[in-house]
């Protein structure tokens, strides 16, 4: 019995193979076999969603979910999705709306908010306070993060993209 | 924290995975949407030598209708209850309901089967199961075996579920027109567990309810029934005073057991204000 497993996955992208405990989540897996440091680690129970990273196509909760068990699937992070322009506008409008100070939950806010706008389009703002009362920002930004999706959700509505806000910086 | 070192395997059909299951005895854990197990493994709260991943068993996956049941196979995650159609029509309470269970995140991975195999008295799908006269479709060693609902839940997380043994799926029976429900929980916070909860349905011919269920959960040690309640609503004509009169009857046949935050006294309290909410949205 071997408690090293081989796997592959497409993480962002690209074919990733390994040799890895079968212990180890995959937040775990993609910081430190990957460096990916965009997935957060707050709680490692489920309950902060700092871990928030997409699996085929979904967000899950990285810490509970085995990097064995991504075994054959698409893992995207928000470092693959910010490249591929997928949060564009959401990204914007968090920096518009001054929607994060130290940052550390924002990777897993921006990855459920945009799951959100993707299925709920007309999601008012009291369904995305709910929505996002499942990630916990320490720094309590709630008021700004919930402007910022709002915003996205308005300019979305009306068929239009937000101007970014940083081009001249 | 990290959980303790073990093996993985993910079996391909059914009859291996007990097989796998037999072999491994007290060591083996089935997985499924791991929401609940690999948050104790995190905690080592627990420590099995092998976990058995049973997301490729396709006896356990999909929504159907057979005949006048919903079959709902216990790899169905909360998400896919969430947003089916068939369930939509034909359970309407489970749509209800699926939105209070954690966060989306969770919802995506979390199984209609690990909930009810987990036996969480606080958990939704206990309690509508109990509600929807569930019958949970059981394999191990010796073959299939049927068991209600009502038979399942046995104690704080304790079903009648065999170590050697998996749910495969459930069957309920087909919504018809004149069924009515109510689901409501009262949480801390949305995505929170329930302080109280309560999971009903009935037939209703005017102002009169027939065929009642009322479940409450996040009350006792399993989702509990208010059967006397029920007995007093059926087929009676509901108006305020018969309502006081379930209202009181629940909170006198029901023990409830207090939390961490909340007291017997407090949860007792909310029984009734669930009920006289229920009965007057049933019957408006
Ligand atoms: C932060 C957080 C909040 C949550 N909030 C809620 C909530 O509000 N309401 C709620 O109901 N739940 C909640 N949950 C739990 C979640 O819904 C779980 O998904 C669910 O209870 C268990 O399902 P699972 O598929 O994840 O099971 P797993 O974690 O894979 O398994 C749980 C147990 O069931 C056994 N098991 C699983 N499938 C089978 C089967 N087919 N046959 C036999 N045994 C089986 C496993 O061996 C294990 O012992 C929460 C979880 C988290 C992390
Ligand atoms: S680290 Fe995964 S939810 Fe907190
Ligand atoms: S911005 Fe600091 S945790 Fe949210």
């Amino acid at each position: 019995m071997s408690l090293k497993k081989k796997i592959s996955m497409t993480v962002n992208g690209q074919l990733v193979n390994a040799e890895i405990e079968s212990r180890k989540h995959l937040v775990d897996f993609l910081r430190e076999d990957l460096h990916l440091k965009g997935p957060h680690l707050g709680c490692e129970q489920g309950a902060c969603g700092a871990c928030t990273v997409k699996v085929d196509g979904q967000i899950i909760r990285g810490c509970l979910f085995l990097a064995v068990q991504a075994n054959g699937k698409v893992v995207e992070t928000v470092e693959g999705l910010t490249k591929n322009g997928v949060l564009a506008d959401l990204q914007e409008s968090f920096l518009r709306h001054n929607a994060m100070q130290c940052g550390f939950c924002s990777s897993g806010m921006l990855l459920a908010a945009a799951e959100l706008i993707e299925k709920q389009p007309k999601a008012t703002r009291e369904q995305v306070r709910e929505w996002i009362s499942g990630n916990y920002c320490r720094c309590t930004g709630y008021h700004s993060i919930v402007d910022a999706i709002v915003a996205v959700l308005d300019t979305r509505a009306k068929g239009q993209t937000n101007k970014p806000v940083v081009a001249h910086a | 924290m990290k959980s303790a070192a073990f093996d993985y395997v993910k079996p391909k059909v059914l009859q291996e995975a007990l097989s796998l299951l037999e072999q491994g005895g007290d060591d083996a854990r089935l997985i499924a949407g791991g929401q609940t197990l690999l948050a104790t493994l995190n905690m080592r709260l627990s420590e099995p030598s092998v976990l058995i991943d049973i997301t490729d068993l396709k006896e356990l996956q999909g929504i159907t209708v057979v005949g006048d049941q919903l079959r709902i196979g216990a790899l169905v995650t909360h998400t896919e209850i969430e947003d089916s159609e068939l369930v939509a029509k034909h359970a309407p309470l489970l749509k209800a309901a699926a939105p209070h269970i954690a966060h989306r995140a969770i919802r995506n991975l979390g199984t209609w089967g690990g909930s009810l195999a987990y036996g969480d008295p606080a958990a939704e799908w206990p309690a509508c199961s109990l509600t929807l006269q569930a019958t949970m479709i059981i394999h191990g060693p010796a073959g299939e075996r049927r068991i209600s609902a009502k038979d399942f839940f046995i104690d704080l997380y304790t079903t009648s579920l065999e170590p050697d043994e998996i749910l495969v799926a459930t069957e309920i029976p087909l919504a018809n027109k004149q069924e009515v429900f109510y689901f409501h929980e009262l949480a801390r916070r949305h995505g929170d567990y329930a302080v109280a909860g309560l999971a009903a349905v009935a037939q209703k011919q005017d102002d009169v309810l027939n065929h009642c269920a009322f479940t409450f959960f996040s009350i006792g040690a399993t989702p509990v029934m208010a059967t006397k309640a029920q007995d007093l609503v059926n087929g009676q004509k509901l108006n305020d005073e018969l309502i006081a009169k379930a209202v009181a009857t629940a909170r006198d046949e029901i023990e409830a057991i207090a939390d961490i935050t909340n007291s017997a006294e407090a949860k007792q309290h909310l029984i009734g204000v669930l009920l006289e909410r229920g009965l007057k949205q049933m019957v408006a």
